[in-house]
């Protein structure tokens, strides 16, 4: 019988470091992921963890992993060649498809970047319609800057506000703040077709989608992904649930419209 | 069809049964209670009709026969799975209404929530047969009639036992093992009409309730010992969990083991996160879980809790989950909502 608990194994087939703690390893694989979904990651032995997609191909996918405990340690130690164990995708996505005549909005915080980055990267490479696309990053500091290559590529397809909390560096040059400054000066030409996107820890999401709801943005026109402990990927274990809502089944990405009345 | 034995008569039945199925059935162990000196009534497997407990309440449930506490998804060598092997034989349980009830809760989440099937859970579930035990009557913190699980429509066999007798009405599977030693009489299953305990449960859960002062006094006494969850016949969560053998750290296996909404870390996240932090608001999720999430999710006629009372009976800082039950009844029902905090 079908065992979904199995996992099956995927060649790392490159490992790119972004930041000191977050590096970007690229597996080979056919499995086919939509932007938003999640795989169960694991190393036998060690164990398992829910990790977004970050950008796939034809025939690979890519995982930007934060080195925060006991499995993302060993995930960091490996190299290309190395094997990391997969099942999934699990989860439902953005619903990019509904949104090919709107202007989108996307704002994220750290880590959050991650999971919208196929976004990012199916609008470059026009394999996704919209009418126009709208990038909003916030980090901590310079150091903690993500994807910073594919950053300067994407300036040249859509308008990109990059911040950071603070500068240590003293050498900064751009915008310093946090993520709600950029989204109150965004600018929204058709209030109505616009979609907003937001990922990132808890409290970065909250505020901006307080800040977007200013802006007049409707709530039914904004999606957030939530992040929970989850076991299982699959309904069973219950870590993932709010009220009546298994987060890895119905989620990770929701309406706002319905993630408003989740309450942990 | 209904069939009657005396003891040795059955004792044969049983015999014969076991050569197939590992039988199991609420067993007393003396002096092995949950509090001191006390007996402990639990589920173990059993030979003869004198083995089984029919007079106390077990107090703990069935469901680790198919889901157990700890169990084995794989083993790992450096270079391949393998899956654990189970035993041909198939399972009998003598249970009461309620935790053959609380078997089709289990069910729900295992087999049919979301579209995956849990093959674990289905393995052994499918060979579980139900020998339903009559109650004779209500224990104190029983209230399985209020939630509709006092009765059961499908069994393979109804037992009641009364003295010497014991009745069966055994479903077509089962005839022609019961028939060869019993014989034929009427009998009709008669199950628990009414509990001292009586629950109101509210259909409409308002979300202002999460933030009403009812929760705060679990905050004060529940000790988050995750007791409740344990013998919870419904209780389903748990949690993944790798350990590698120490004579050879490349070879391993992936577990299971069953976790507690009540205990801390539940849903600790890396980075720092978790959620639900007071004692009171775990109190919340799983109350409502049990008794109005897991209906509104999948629009079944019952609640997930099945009225066994035994969360009630375990906890050591006694609280009633039918006294918060009717707390939150009341705070549900008063108009003015008085006692809302924000
Ligand atoms: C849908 C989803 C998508 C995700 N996507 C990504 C992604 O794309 N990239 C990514 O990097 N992560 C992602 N995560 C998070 C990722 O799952 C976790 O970072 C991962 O589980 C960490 O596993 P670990 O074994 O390395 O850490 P663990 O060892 O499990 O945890 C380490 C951290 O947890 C905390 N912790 C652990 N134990 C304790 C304790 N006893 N007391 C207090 N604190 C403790 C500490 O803060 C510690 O730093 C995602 C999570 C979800 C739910
Ligand atoms: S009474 Fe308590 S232990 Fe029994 S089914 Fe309901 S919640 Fe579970
Ligand atoms: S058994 Fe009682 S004290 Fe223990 S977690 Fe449950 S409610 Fe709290
Ligand atoms: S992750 Fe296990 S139920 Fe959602």
């Amino acid at each position: 019988m079908n065992n979904p608990y199995l996992p099956v194994k995927a060649k790392i087939i490159n490992v790119k470091p972004q930041t000191e703690i977050d590096y970007t390893f690229r597996l080979e694989t056919a499995i086919k992921v939509a932007s938003g979904q999640f795989f169960e990651v694991s190393i036998p032995n060690v164990g398992e963890a829910p990790i977004s997609v970050s950008d796939f191909g034809d025939d690979w996918i890519e995982m930007t992993i934060r080195n925060v405990g006991k499995l993302t340690n060993v995930i960091h130690k490996l190299k290309p060649g190395s094997h990391l164990f997969i099942r999934g995708p699990y989860g439902n996505g953005f619903p990019i498809q509904q949104m090919s005549d709107k202007d989108l909005i996307i704002a994220v915080g750290g880590t959050g970047l991650a999971p919208v980055k196929s976004i990012l990267s199916q609008y470059c490479k026009k394999t996704i319609h919209l009418k126009s696309l709208t990038l909003l990053t916030g980090f901590k500091s310079p150091a903690d800057i993500l994807f910073r290559e594919e950053i300067e590529e994407w300036r040249k397809e859509f308008c990109v506000e990059l911040t950071v909390d603070k500068d240590d560096t003293k050498n900064w040059t751009g915008n310093i703040g946090l993520i709600t400054g950029l989204i109150s000066k965004v600018s929204i030409s058709d209030i109505t077709n616009t979609q907003v996107i937001t990922v990132g820890p808890p409290i970065m999401m909250k505020f901006s989608v307080i800040e977007f709801l200013n802006r007049k943005i409707a709530k039914e026109n904004i999606w957030v992904s939530f992040e929970r402990k989850m076991c299982c990927g699959i309904g069973k274990c219950g870590h993932c649930k709010i009220d009546n809502t298994y987060i890895c089944l119905d989620g990770p990405v929701f309406n706002y419209y319905v993630a408003q009345n989740l309450i942990d | 069809m209904g069939y009657s034995f005396n003891i040795s008569t059955f004792n044969n039945v049983l015999r014969e049964l076991s050569a197939d199925y590992i039988i199991y059935a609420p067993v007393k162990i003396f002096n092995k209670g949950v509090f001191s000196d006390t007996d402990l009534v639990t589920y173990g497997q059993i030979k003869t009709l004198e083995d089984i407990e029919f007079e106390e309440k077990s107090h703990f449930s069935s469901k680790e026969i198919f889901f157990p506490i700890t169990q084995t998804l794989f083993y790992f060598t450096e270079d391949a799975f393998s899956l654990p092997k189970i035993s041909p034989k198939k399972i009998i349980i003598f249970c009461r209404p309620c935790d053959a009830n609380g078997i089709q809760r289990l069910d729900q989440i295992f087999l049919k929530n979301g579209d995956l099937m849990d093959n674990y859970y289905n393995e052994l579930r499918k060979k579980v047969h139900l020998f339903v035990l009559e109650c004779k009557y209500s224990f104190d913190t029983c209230f399985c009639v209020s939630m509709g699980a006092n009765k059961v429509d499908r069994y393979s066999a109804f037992i009641r036992r009364a003295g010497d007798t014991v009745l069966c009405d055994v479903s077509v599977d089962f005839e022609d093992r019961f028939s060869k030693y019993g014989t034929y009489v009427n009998m009709t299953p008669v199950f628990i009409e009414s509990n001292d305990i009586k629950v109101d449960i509210p259909e409409k859960i308002p979300k202002s309730i999460f933030y009403h002062k009812l929760w705060d006094e679990y905050s004060e006494r529940c000790i988050a010992c995750g007791r409740c969850n344990v013998v919870c016949p419904t209780c389903s969560c748990f949690t993944m969990q790798d350990i590698f053998y120490e004579d050879n750290p490349y070879c391993g296996e992936r577990r299971r083991v069953w976790a507690s909404c009540m205990i801390d870390g539940f849903t600790d996240m890396a980075g720092g996160n978790s959620f639900r932090k007071n004692k009171g608001e775990r109190m919340r999720f799983r109350l409502l879980h049990k008794i109005h999430d897991f209906k509104q999710k999948f629009g079944s006629n019952h609640h997930m809790c099945v009225g066994c009372g035994r969360c009630s009976d375990v906890c050591p800082e006694n609280i009633s989950f039918t006294a918060c039950i009717q707390k939150l009844n009341q705070a549900v029902q008063s108009s003015d909502q008085r006692g809302l905090k924000s």
